[in-house]
């Protein structure tokens, strides 16, 4: 089975489950398999959390935990100095990160392939926020469509509008157009 | 018509209540099952589903609201795990004895102290002799199937049984796959409206139910229910080939069994550890070894002929329990290893307990299981019964 496997790295509220599950519907699109998951235990908001994708061309028959990512998506750059973000990374894996930094400035116990954008900064510049917090979820997509082959950017895009559906027109389509920012903006360092 | 939804396998078996339209649902929280009934509860606001939605102060409430509203000849739903489960049990007997075909999905999750949510099949293991049909589901697709199938059968004239579809806490509960679902009136002819033949209760032709019977009558009406658990047996391999021919799925009728034709050992687990064991099985066979998977995909009525089938062709089996019986073993050994003693078969069981409070167990884990079974056959005695991955 060929699998690919994408972990998320956020805060509690940041929205790494909708993302993973927005991620995974995009995929979809594309006639692919998905799973998507959270790494359940005592949430709440602004705690670390993880969440997950998992991929493939077939009917996915595997249940367990996901290891080596080939992917590790950060939404909060304050999360780079826990253990558990750099777990199962190696010099193959895709490294996407939300910050101001360049991919050349991030240091890391590995040398993973690092792609940086500053997502926060799009989200207050575009007014994504839930209860005053900027929710990255949906623009990380945008660059996780640029920095591997896994999935178009346009893929993404009808799968916000899908896992969006119930908001607003207009917020809809800031988050949209916020991913395709993030897919613009994104510095691949490898 | 038929769509295809992004949904978890809580919401699974939302879907499929909303496809068969109980006429009511009784609802009480508890994790990992709450989203269950809280998307039910959605359905019904929006106007989705037309069910009496109640809400109850306990599980134990839960099940007297269904089994009042099953008297009543009424197709009747809930959902619960573990604890809830738990203080179900009183009332479970009195569905299956009463012959009250709710359905019930039921998340595996451990029982405590300490607090744990994750999965573990001891809540429904320990429900076993409750007088319910029992499936366990390996994925979201077929817990929706599971839930449509299983009215179709409990509601049978013949077998008029309560019965559960077990599903794996987070790993199938509250992770997202894609699966198709149906609109009511495309279901029908598969599963029609249920007519209450056999009894009800009806203001306008007065009845009383679950008087005293004294020693000169329970034992009849308990042979009464092992009868009703005799027709679903013959019942389930025609509900499934039925649900195939409808909607082109099969998900392996008692045991879903893979590569076990020519398998020297097999495997057999049951939920989603069943599915996992297929690559396992894939990458043992690209090693050149005869591996198999037996996935237990009905608990009750055991299916004990279909197990001594299997160990007519295997060397060895390798039986892993989500689960423990303290002081004795894992449910399921137990029971296949009866099932062969009756069959006067005597190949080697590898019993296992694995995975207990949602302890994560990977195919690779399996493929080292199974290579326990091929020590057993080749030496023809079995380890004692092995507490795999236990940090001591």
């Amino acid at each position: 089975m060929n699998l690919f496997e994408i972990r998320f790295h956020g805060r509690g509220g940041q929205g790494a489950v909708t993302g993973a599950k927005i991620l995974g519907d995009a995929t979809r699109l594309e006639n692919k398999h998905f799973q998507a998951f959270a790494h359940y235990g005592a949430e709440r908001r602004g705690a670390p959390v993880m969440a997950f994708t998992r991929v493939a061309d077939e009917t996915i028959r595997i249940h367990s935990y996901i290891y080596d990512p080939e992917t590790i998506v950060i939404l909060d750059e304050t999360l780079l100095d826990i253990p558990s973000v750099q777990e199962g990374m190696n010099e193959d894996t895709f490294v996407v990160i939300n910050t101001p930094q360049a991919p050349q400035e991030i240091k890391l116990k590995v040398k993973p392939k690092i792609s940086t954008v500053d997502a926060t900064t799009i989200a207050l510049d575009v007014g994504i926020l839930v209860a005053g917090i900027a929710v990255v979820n949906t623009i990380m997509l945008g660059a996780v469509a640029r920095a591997t082959s896994i999935v178009t950017i346009e893929s993404v895009k009808k799968a916000i509008r899908k896992g969006l559906a119930e908001l607003p027109e207009k917020v809809i389509e800031t988050n949209v157009e916020a991913a395709q920012r993030a897919y613009n903006e994104l510095q691949i360092g490898y | 018509m038929s769509k295809i939804v992004s949904v978890t396998g809580n919401h699974s078996a939302s879907w499929a209540a909303r496809t068969a339209i109980p006429a009511v649902i009784a609802a009480y929280p508890i994790t990992p099952q709450t989203t269950i009934v809280e998307k039910i509860a959605e359905f019904v606001e929006n106007g989705d589903l037309k069910s009496e939605y109640v809400r109850v102060e306990s599980e134990h409430s839960a099940m007297a609201a269904c089994i009042g509203a099953s008297a009543l000849g009424l197709r009747t739903f809930t959902a619960t795990s573990s604890h809830g489960l738990a203080l179900m049990h009183e009332m479970l007997h009195w569905a299956g004895r009463a012959r009250l075909p709710v359905v019930m999905p039921v998340v595996n999750r451990s029982l405590g102290p300490p607090w744990n949510i994750w999965v573990d099949h001891s809540d429904s293991m320990a429900q076993r002799d409750t007088g319910w049909i029992q499936f366990y589901a390996s994925n979201n697709q077929e817990v929706y199937d599971t839930v449509l199938m299983l009215f179709r059968l409990c509601e049978a004239p013949k077998v008029l049984l309560p019965g559960m579809v077990a599903l794996d806490a987070y790993i199938l509960s509250h992770t997202f796959t894609s699966i198709e679902v149906y609109d009511h009136e495309e279901i029908t002819d598969f599963l029609p409206s249920y007519q209450a033949e056999h009894w009800k209760l009806d203001p306008k032709d007065p009845m009383a139910t679950g008087n005293i019977a004294g020693p000169e009558y329970y034992y009849e009406l308990s042979y009464a229910v092992h009868e009703g658990f005799e027709a679903a047996r013959k019942m389930i391999p025609k509900v499934e080939a039925d649900f195939k021919k409808h909607f082109g799925r099969f998900h392996g009728g008692f045991i879903d069994t893979y590569q076990c034709d020519d398998a020297e050992v097999i495997f057999i687990a049951m939920g989603t550890m069943g599915e996992e064991a297929q690559l396992a099985v894939e990458e043992l066979r690209n090693e050149g070894i005869r591996a198999g998977s037996a996935r237990l995909r009905v608990f009750r009525p055991f299916p004990a002929e279909q197990i001594q089938a299997l160990a007519n062709k295997a060397k060895a089996f390798v039986v892993v329990d989500r689960s423990l019986s303290y002081g004795h073993l894992g449910g399921a050994v137990t029971e296949i290893r009866s099932a062969l003693y009756r069959g006067g078969q005597t190949i080697p069981v590898q019993g296992v307990i694995a995975g207990l409070g949602g302890r994560d167990v990977r195919y690779t884990d399996i493929k080292k299981l199974i290579h326990l079974g091929f020590d057993a056959a080749d030496k023809g005695e079995v380890k004692p019964d092995i507490f795999y991955g236990l940090k001591r």
